[in-house]
């Protein structure tokens, strides 16, 4: 299949870096910025002058009580006298933000672009949690005084019971990518547990206890995006964007069925088009699901194809998406084991792609040999599905 | 990656609560929402004791919770509709902690329930539906597994409480009693 669309210049990522991920940091949210992006352009061999455009991610204002939070990170992040903007969709963000920077590139607008997501959630106590009050519907949520688990507790009950998948089933997920995540240097929760550790801790709502979700973070993840003459003038191995998609489901999450994430599907044929990928199970090598709780990983490997529905408890049981299985997911350790500061978590999974497909990963590095990857984010009230397809 | 030394200093609360110069801050912001066109009539429906929805005149639809287009044609909706109010639990859980993460004295049970209402398949991906509690059911019956797909209707606050407002509905519970279908 051919790539469907006409871009003026083919887009590459040349460059990551990020901060350590914690419940708390002492380092301001612009600070966090700053540490991250420095980085990508140092691994880039490149300074801010060679930055054309900034684009920034970051989640719910309410977790700094600051609001215009673009304009606020905008000189941590290299903003000051460039075009900037900042995309904000929920969960979705993280993964937003280099596909916003992919088509600041591919339209020829710019030639380089810096990519930073950034996420501060410590602000906010005794416990984020509370904020997330505030993304309810006022009129038929709100009054149920909701909790943010709620719906995502919904989900996975209905995707057990569709899937038959059990409780066993779904902690493997929690035990394979806090795993993972011992050799990754940022990492907040990474651990050595079992599946039973995951069914002893505290019970929040049911089907969803502590260990199925991934912990608030604080932390900033940076990419440097460049056209592909630039690309091939900074690095041997620049690792292409081949296809992005981002796509939205129904806001009235109580009208549809929960247990097949069907934003994502849509999000997934619109990347796989553009990027020519006719059979995502067989050509993706890597993957990057977006995992802020294990049955996520699971929902999000099927939405993404890389399995049948209700197939992934299984393969995953087989040791498949392993790092030494036939298609590893979250080597990084994902949001689970490297933690979830929101924004900056996504993008922590396409500079984890980035390191896969260089070989540059170190003790995180999949057995098998890597072309093709794909990673994903998901949020707002389970509609957003944000998808990018990498290759060498 | 080459560098594993990353910058980032970790804090623990107590250790914030040392720094000089912390701020604290609660920001003080009200609000009152007006429920719009078709929630309006809805909640004046609620506190009639019946569930209204909207009818879609190009795919036939019955949108519960009503909306004054339908999101799938992007048509005007045209007709009110009132719908039994029973159904079936599509997804349930049991919450032990509340809205800012603090544990519940006593748990709290919550669904989805797919209502009974035309233009839609048994099984449609789409369908008419409300996000509130359960009564009647154990926590036992929901992690069992035999609470999804249950037969619920509302249970109705007293008529003289009703306010038009979501609450309006207590709760819905087994349509069924267990004692009765034994």
């Amino acid at each position: 299949m051919r790539p469907n669309i006409y871009v003026k210049d083919k887009v590459a990522i040349v460059g990551a870096g990020l901060t350590l991920f914690r419940r708390r940091l002492l380092e301001t949210p612009r600070e966090l910025a700053w540490e991250a992006s420095k980085q990508a352009l140092d691994s880039a061999g490149l300074t801010l002058k060679d930055i054309d455009c900034i684009v920034i991610g970051s989640a719910p204002d309410a977790f700094d009580g600051v609001h215009f939070k673009g304009e606020y990170l905008a000189d941590g992040s290299g903003g000051f006298g460039k075009p900037t903007v900042r995309v904000f969709v929920g969960g979705g963000t993280g993964v937003m933000t280099p596909i916003a920077a992919w088509w600041h590139v591919a339209s020829g607008l710019c030639k380089t672009v810096l990519a930073v997501g950034e996420e501060k959630m410590s602000h906010a106590y005794p416990h984020p949690q509370g904020v997330f009050a505030y993304i309810w519907d006022p009129i038929l949520e709100r009054p149920l005084r909701p909790n943010l688990i709620w719906i995502f507790a919904l989900e996975m009950a209905r995707y057990m019971h569709v899937c038959k998948a059990s409780k066993e089933d779904i902690a493997l997920v929690s035990v394979k990518n806090k795993r993972n995540a011992l050799d990754h240097p940022a990492a907040q929760a990474a651990a050595n547990i079992t599946v039973d550790d995951v069914l002893k801790s505290e019970v929040l709502v049911w089907p969803v206890q502590l260990l199925d979700i991934s912990p608030v973070s604080d932390g900033a993840v940076a990419l440097v995006v460049a056209s592909e003459k630039i690309a091939r003038r900074v690095t041997d191995t620049p690792v292409w964007i081949d296809g992005v998609g981002f796509t939205l489901d129904n806001t009235h999450w109580y009208n549809r069925d929960l247990s097949y994430p069907r934003y994502l599907e849509y999000a997934a044929r619109m990347a796989y088009k553009m990027a020519g990928i006719e059979r995502p199970w067989k050509e993706i090598d890597v993957a990057e699901p977006y995992d802020p709780f294990d049955y996520k990983e699971l929902h999000h490997i099927e939405g993404l194809m890389l399995a049948r529905r209700c197939e992934a408890p299984k393969l995953l049981k087989e040791g498949y998406f392993d790092r030494s299985g036939e298609l590893p997911t979250s080597p990084s350790g994902g949001l689970l084991g490297v933690g979830n500061p929101i924004a900056a978590a996504g993008v922590m999974k396409v500079a984890e792609l980035f390191w896969q497909l260089r070989y540059e990963a170190g003790a995180r590095q999949v057995k098998k040999p890597v072309h093709k990857a794909v990673a994903n984010a998901w949020g707002d009230l389970m509609q957003v599905g944000t998808v990018i397809v990498l290759s060498t | 990656m080459r560098s594993i030394r990353l910058p980032g200093m970790y804090l623990r609360e107590e250790d914030l609560r040392k720094l000089v110069g912390v701020i604290e801050y609660t920001p003080r912001a009200r609000y009152s929402y007006s429920a719009g066109q078709a929630l309006s009539e809805f909640l004046r429906g609620l506190r009639e004791g019946r569930i209204l929805g909207r009818l879609c005149p190009s795919c036939n639809r019955v949108l519960v919770p009503p909306r004054v287009y339908c999101e799938h044609c992007y048509t005007q909706t045209t007709e009110w509709v009132e719908v039994p109010g029973t159904g079936r639990v599509e997804s349930v859980v049991v919450s032990y902690i509340g809205t800012a993460r603090e544990r519940l004295e006593k748990p709290e049970i919550i669904a989805v329930i797919r209502l009974d209402a035309p233009g839609y398949g048994r099984d449609s991906f789409d369908f008419a539906g409300l996000f509130h509690k359960l009564c009647g059911v154990t926590e036992d019956d929901v992690k069992s597994g035999r609470v999804i797909g249950l037969r619920v209707k509302p249970r109705w606050k007293p008529l003289e409480l009703r306010t038009g407002s979501i609450l309006d509905i207590e709760c819905f519970e087994p349509e069924v009693v267990e004692s009765e279908r034994a």
